[in-house]
């Protein structure tokens, strides 16, 4: 489930000498160097893994139905209930759910802080009005616009995703639209503007790149919420269509053979925890480090 | 402050009816109907049933009729509940949501927000990870993994508590830790950070500086500094939790409003879907302004 | 937590899994007992002619009783009406009732009831599903389409115990038809008072073995032994439960835990475990169901195409489905009607009892004269509904498809109302998955589906012959000569193929040892009054 962020970031415009700061700050953080390294692993395993296995994730056998891990055949993650090799599954499912996560989040991002920055620096009449806006979205109920979503594009996944980064957006808007208002105030950004530079160019040159850390916490924020909620959607039925699979319909189908067959709960539910972990180990590690009061 | 809350509630109004217009315009362009059955109905049968729910109206007047009920608190006859109105529906559910909740709630913010403050005040130490380490978990694993583990564990194979209904307290405990767990994970990390902010702010540093205890000085002066973006977080929160989760809903059997939108959406239950979408509306609303209010009270600051 | 739950359910995986079953039946202080029944999903009605849903039907045959009832093991018996006469050529249908009937609450219930009862089952102001059920009663169809007036309908109390319904023809299955929800009295005054909400607690006055006592939706309903049910005095259990559990997993673990005396579904990877534990408590039973892939003619490439349709039938081996898919002890369809059906042998598919080989090779040689090749390879589209079983049995068929012809085959899974909406429309659907129940057992409630004026049917089959076939045998009377009939429809209908029937159903459930009196039949109709608790 995705809740309402609505921390307030403070202020981070305090010009490029804060990201070496804050990276120094990051590599003393363990619980994040190491979950950068773990993540890191999970990716390459996902994208070159299932070359590795000489199966692939769509092949039945019913020769091998619910076989456990094992290093004969290469069942290296056991079978499912149709045979299915779960290693190649599993890592099949991985792609699948980081880029569900990624493109979400990307797309959520653009919508978000190019709506954000404008009502801020807009501000007056038009930034209540864009701001009533996001009220009004904010009181529907989410889960309400992803099944009717899920009715509308039921056939393809990653459209769903775009969708749903498409109406995720409300809180990066909000937490932007703080930081532009301040950050309207700086000096810099005031210069600009009497030097005539137009509207966009501002937004675009001088609002947006110095909002990139709050922008960072809130990817690596929003990525697991994202993947997370994809499970949710999986239990509910409407998650990804077979044969293709996602850590979510893996966690699903494995719970439901739980008592079965315990690896198919087991491995996609590791890799999906453990990826989970990751991302919010970084998104803390980034806030502490790009806190600007933390010297 | 009485005008105040007034003037917001006013202004909500608006708000609703656009959200109100928003739910009847995509639940209607939704393909498949609420008579759309795995056994179809003759269409003279499907002719008689859209006559009698006036579905065979031009949809503009459906719409005005739809929002003349709404404006005399009619929530309509329920489609897929035949025998029972909307308003009925959300009357039973509501109850339990609440009690669900709200224990869910209280339980994230007794364990969470000591957590939270235990990490930040051992920030970057085994502690801190130890205790955030708990807390991901909680929101690592999907609740639908986590419910039946603790049915098995705690119902099924030892007869602690029963494994799903609606009955005595014992009923909610594990649906209570089903849905607290990750809540509590989100507390205790906005606790963690707020503190962190906190303890570095100028009148910690007096306070300290000043001579007071250690615990006095986080029990006292950083606990309700603390706490403000909690309660901004809550706002939202509350209102998502108290109107339910399917999953748990489902897995534990309660008949809370959760079912109802996932239901609802799903069976075009179009009454059923307005009736839950706007009261989830109202209360978004009605919470927000508690959490501004609230917030006028943990800081005097805050003027109307 | 989550670490150590994971390790329990890894120990409890092998060979010595424990797999507890609490076995205590609710008695309450009086000494009455309680059965707790799993119901699948909420009912979504209480009216009898409004409901259409099993878990409604489950609670209604409760709560009402008609004229006719289903036995345990399935046969049609007395129940309000203690005896018939069928006279003047198989169209007059005498019914005498009991002379003890009386509602709930204590009023005594005639023949004005049922005539009552019946007329509203067809008035369109009531909008039954189920309507069409009664298209045999004179001038039934004309009250469904609004034509005449429902008090036009050939049901007619002679006195308050004589009940006279007169059809427009023969039809065997009729008095079946009787059992059916659609055919249940309803008590007058609470449906003029209390309208829509007649049904519920408080309002509702009924005449079965129980009353209701009380219903929460989504968490219980609650049903008390009615006294004055004319069979009270045979009757054991003294309050009912039925709970709406949609999840399986859930429902076995509170079967498990002691909570239900009766699971209406049964998880399929649990099936082998509860095979070796507890046996004696699962009970499969055949039904009267088909679950079909429909081919839409209306279109291409099925569209005049009869020999393609029959090579895509025959490139499927249903046997592998049932055995690696399905896994449930559902029985391979070679045929449209379920064997179970009473007093039908059906007619199967010519190559049913083929090798796989021969089979296989028969159905290339078909797909060939359709003017499909390797090089000029059918593409076609599978749809189905989202849903665990549906999308495996999908990937399975396509694969079948793909490798014994070379089809290309894609999949389209589409949630439920739409994907309703895409069949009942026709214009873009290829293949779709569906399924059809009977509503009785004869073969007519399977046959009446393919006929293209009953109006259910999304292939857009139309075959003149067949209709001729369907209707002559509905209207016939029972006996070889029907036998000869309906086995030359279902031929028709197999060598035109517009349906791929691909198994038939078997029905599960765990019941507790102390529940007694549990008998199987194919129309999943039981009633709590059959049933005792004996600790």
């Amino acid at each position: 489930m995705i809740f309402g962020r609505r921390k307030k970031m403070q202020q981070a415009a305090h010009g490029r000498s804060l990201f070496s700061d804050a990276l120094r700050r990051l590599r003393s953080n363990k619980a994040a160097l190491a979950s950068i390294g773990v993540l890191g692993f999970i990716v390459v395993a996902v994208v070159v893994g299932p070359w590795l296995s000489p199966h692939n994730y769509f092949a039945q056998d019913y020769g091998a139905i619910w076989v456990a891990p094992t290093t004969t055949d290469a069942h290296w993650f056991g079978t499912d209930g149709l045979g299915r090799d779960l290693f190649v599954r599993a890592l099949e499912g991985g792609r699948i759910s980081l880029m569900i996560g990624f493109v979400a989040t990307l797309v959520s991002l653009v919508i978000g802080v190019a709506y954000g920055a404008t009502a801020g620096y807009a501000g007056g009449r038009v930034d209540g009005v864009m701001m009533r806006i996001v009220d009004i979205l904010y009181a529907m109920p989410f889960l309400f616009f992803v099944i009717l979503l899920m009715v509308f594009f039921g056939r393809n996944i990653l459209l769903i995703f775009v969708a749903i980064g498409a109406i995720n957006w409300l809180d990066m808007a909000r937490i932007v639209r703080g930081q532009t208002l301040a950050l309207k105030q700086q000096p810099f950004i005031e210069a600009a503007r009497m030097s005539g530079a137009p509207a966009v160019s501002i937004i675009a040159r001088h609002i947006v790149p110095n909002l990139l850390g709050v922008v960072a916490v809130y990817i690596t924020l929003t990525i697991p919420q994202v993947i997370l909620f994809e499970s949710f959607l999986s239990f509910l039925g409407l998650g990804v269509a077979e044969p293709a699979t996602s850590w979510g319909a893996l966690i699903k189908d494995g719970a439901d053979e739980m008592n079965r067959a315990p690896w198919l709960l087991i491995v996609p539910a590791v890799f999906l925890a453990a990826t989970l972990f990751c991302f919010n180990f970084i998104g803390d590690g980034l806030r502490d480090a790009l806190d600007p009061k933390d010297r | 402050m009485l005008s105040y809350a007034l003037r917001r509630l006013l202004g909500a109004i608006p708000t609703l009816f656009i959200l109100l217009t928003l739910a009847f315009v995509m639940m209607r362009a939704a393909p498949g109907g609420p008579f759309d059955a795995d056994r179809e109905l003759p269409p003279q049968v499907r002719a008689n049933l859209e006559a009698k729910y006036p579905l065979d109206e031009p949809l503009y007047q459906q719409y005005g009729r739809y929002i003349w009920d709404i404006a005399h608190f009619d929530f309509g006859p329920s489609f897929q509940y035949r025998d029972t109105s909307v308003n009925d529906l959300i009357a039973s559910g509501f109850p339990v949501s609440l009690k669900l909740g709200a224990a869910s709630l209280a339980f994230a913010l007794i364990f969470g927000i000591p957590l939270g403050m235990l990490a930040a005040l051992r920030q970057n130490r085994p502690a801190d990870y130890g205790a955030m380490a708990i807390a991901m978990l909680g929101i690592s694993i999907p609740n639908f993994v986590l419910a039946p583990l603790m049915i098995l564990v705690l119902a099924v194979y030892n007869d602690w508590l029963p494994a799903g209904g609606l009955g005595g307290w014992q009923n909610y405990v594990m649906p209570v830790l089903a849905l607290g767990t990750a809540m509590m994970a989100y507390v205790a990390r906005l606790a963690r950070g707020s503190t962190i902010e906190v303890m570095r702010s100028n009148y910690i540093r007096t306070a300290r500086a000043k001579g007071l205890s250690a615990a006095r000085v986080v029990w006292v002066h950083a606990l309700p500094a603390a706490l403000t973006p909690i309660v901004s977080f809550l706002g939202p929160a509350a209102a998502g939790i108290i109107t339910g989760s399917v999953v748990i809903e489902t897995i534990f059997g309660i008949p809370g409003l959760g079912q109802f939108f996932v239901q609802g959406a799903l069976n075009r239950d179009y009454t059923l879907v307005m009736g839950v979408v706007l009261f989830y509306g109202i209360l978004i609303v009605a919470f927000n302004l508690a959490v501004d209010l609230l917030y006028g009270w943990l800081d005097p600051r805050v003027s109307y | 937590m989550f670490f150590v739950a994971l390790s329990i359910t890894a120990c409890s995986s092998d060979e010595s899994e424990k797999f507890p079953v609490k076995s205590t039946p609710e008695i309450r202080e009086d000494g009455s007992t309680v059965l707790r029944r799993g119901n699948g999903a909420e009912p979504e009605s209480l009216d009898p002619h409004q409901a259409r849903s099993v878990p409604a039907a489950n609670v209604l045959r409760d709560l009402y009783s008609g004229l006719v009832q289903i036995s345990p093991s399935g046969a049609i018996e007395s129940a309000d009406a203690e005896s018939w006469e069928i006279g003047d050529e198989e169209r007059v249908y005498t019914f005498k009732l009991r002379d003890d009937l009386r509602w709930s609450n204590g009023e005594p219930l005639t023949a004005q009831d049922y005539v009552y009862s019946l007329r509203r089952s067809v008035d369109p102001v009531t909008g039954s599903p189920y309507a069409q059920l009664h298209a045999a009663i004179i001038n039934a169809k004309a009250i469904i389409a609004g034509d005449k007036p429902p008090q036009a309908l050939g049901v007619r109390a002679v006195d308050d115990r004589t009940l006279e319904i007169t059809l427009t023809a023969p039809t065997p299955y009729f008095l079946g038809t009787l059992a059916h929800s659609i055919s249940y009295p309803v008590y007058r005054p609470a449906v003029e008072e209390y309208g829509a909400a007649f049904s519920q607690p408080g309002n509702a006055v009924t005449n079965g073995a129980y009353r209701m006592e009380s219903w929460r939706v989504n968490s219980m309903i609650a049903l008390e032994r009615n006294p004055e049910y004319w069979g009270d005095d045979e009757t054991s259990i003294g309050r009912v439960e039925f709970y709406p559990i949609t999840n399986q997993n859930s429902a076995l673990s509170r079967y498990q835990a002691g909570e239900l005396d009766w699971a209406t579904t049964v998880p399929i990877s649990r099936l082998e475990t509860i095979k070796k534990h507890i046996p004696a408590q699962l009970h499969a039973e055949p039904t009267l169901g088909v679950y079909y892939y429909g081919l839409n003619v209306k279109r291409p490439p099925f569209k005049d195409a009869p020999e393609l349709r029959q090579a895509l039938s025959m490139a499927i081996d249903r046997r592998t489905i049932v055995d690696k898919i399905t896994r449930g002890d559902e029985i391979p369809a070679h045929g449209w009607i379920p064997p179970v059906v009473e007093g039908y042998a059906g007619a199967q598919f010519e190559w049913a009892k083929l090798s796989d080989s021969k089979r296989e090779a028969k159905a290339r040689e078909l797909y060939k004269k359709a003017g499909y090749s390797e090089d000029k390879p059918l593409t076609v589209e599978i749809r189905y509904n989202s849903g665990e079983g549906n999308k495996k049995i999908a990937s399975v068929i396509a694969a079948m498809w793909r490798s014994v012809l070379g089809a290309e085959v894609t999949l389209r899974n589409e949630e439920w109302k739409v994907f309703l909406d895409s069949v009942r429309q026709g214009t873009d659907t290829e293949v779709y998955r569906l399924a059809w129940i009977g509503d009785y057992n004869d073969p007519n409630t399977f046959f009446e589906l393919m006929n293209s004026k009953f109006g259910l049917n999304g292939t857009g089959y139309a075959s003149a012959e067949y209709d001729r076939l369907q209707e002559k045998q509905a209207h016939m009377p029972d006996g070889p000569e029907r036998m000869k009939t309906m086995k030359k429809a279902e031929s028709v209908l197999l060598a035109d193929s517009p349906i791929i029937p691909i198994y038939f159903y078997v029905s599960k459930y765990l019941i507790k040892d102390y529940v007694k009196g549990f008998e199987g039949n194919p129309l999943d109709s039981y009633y709590s009054k059959d049933l005792s608790i004996e600790p």
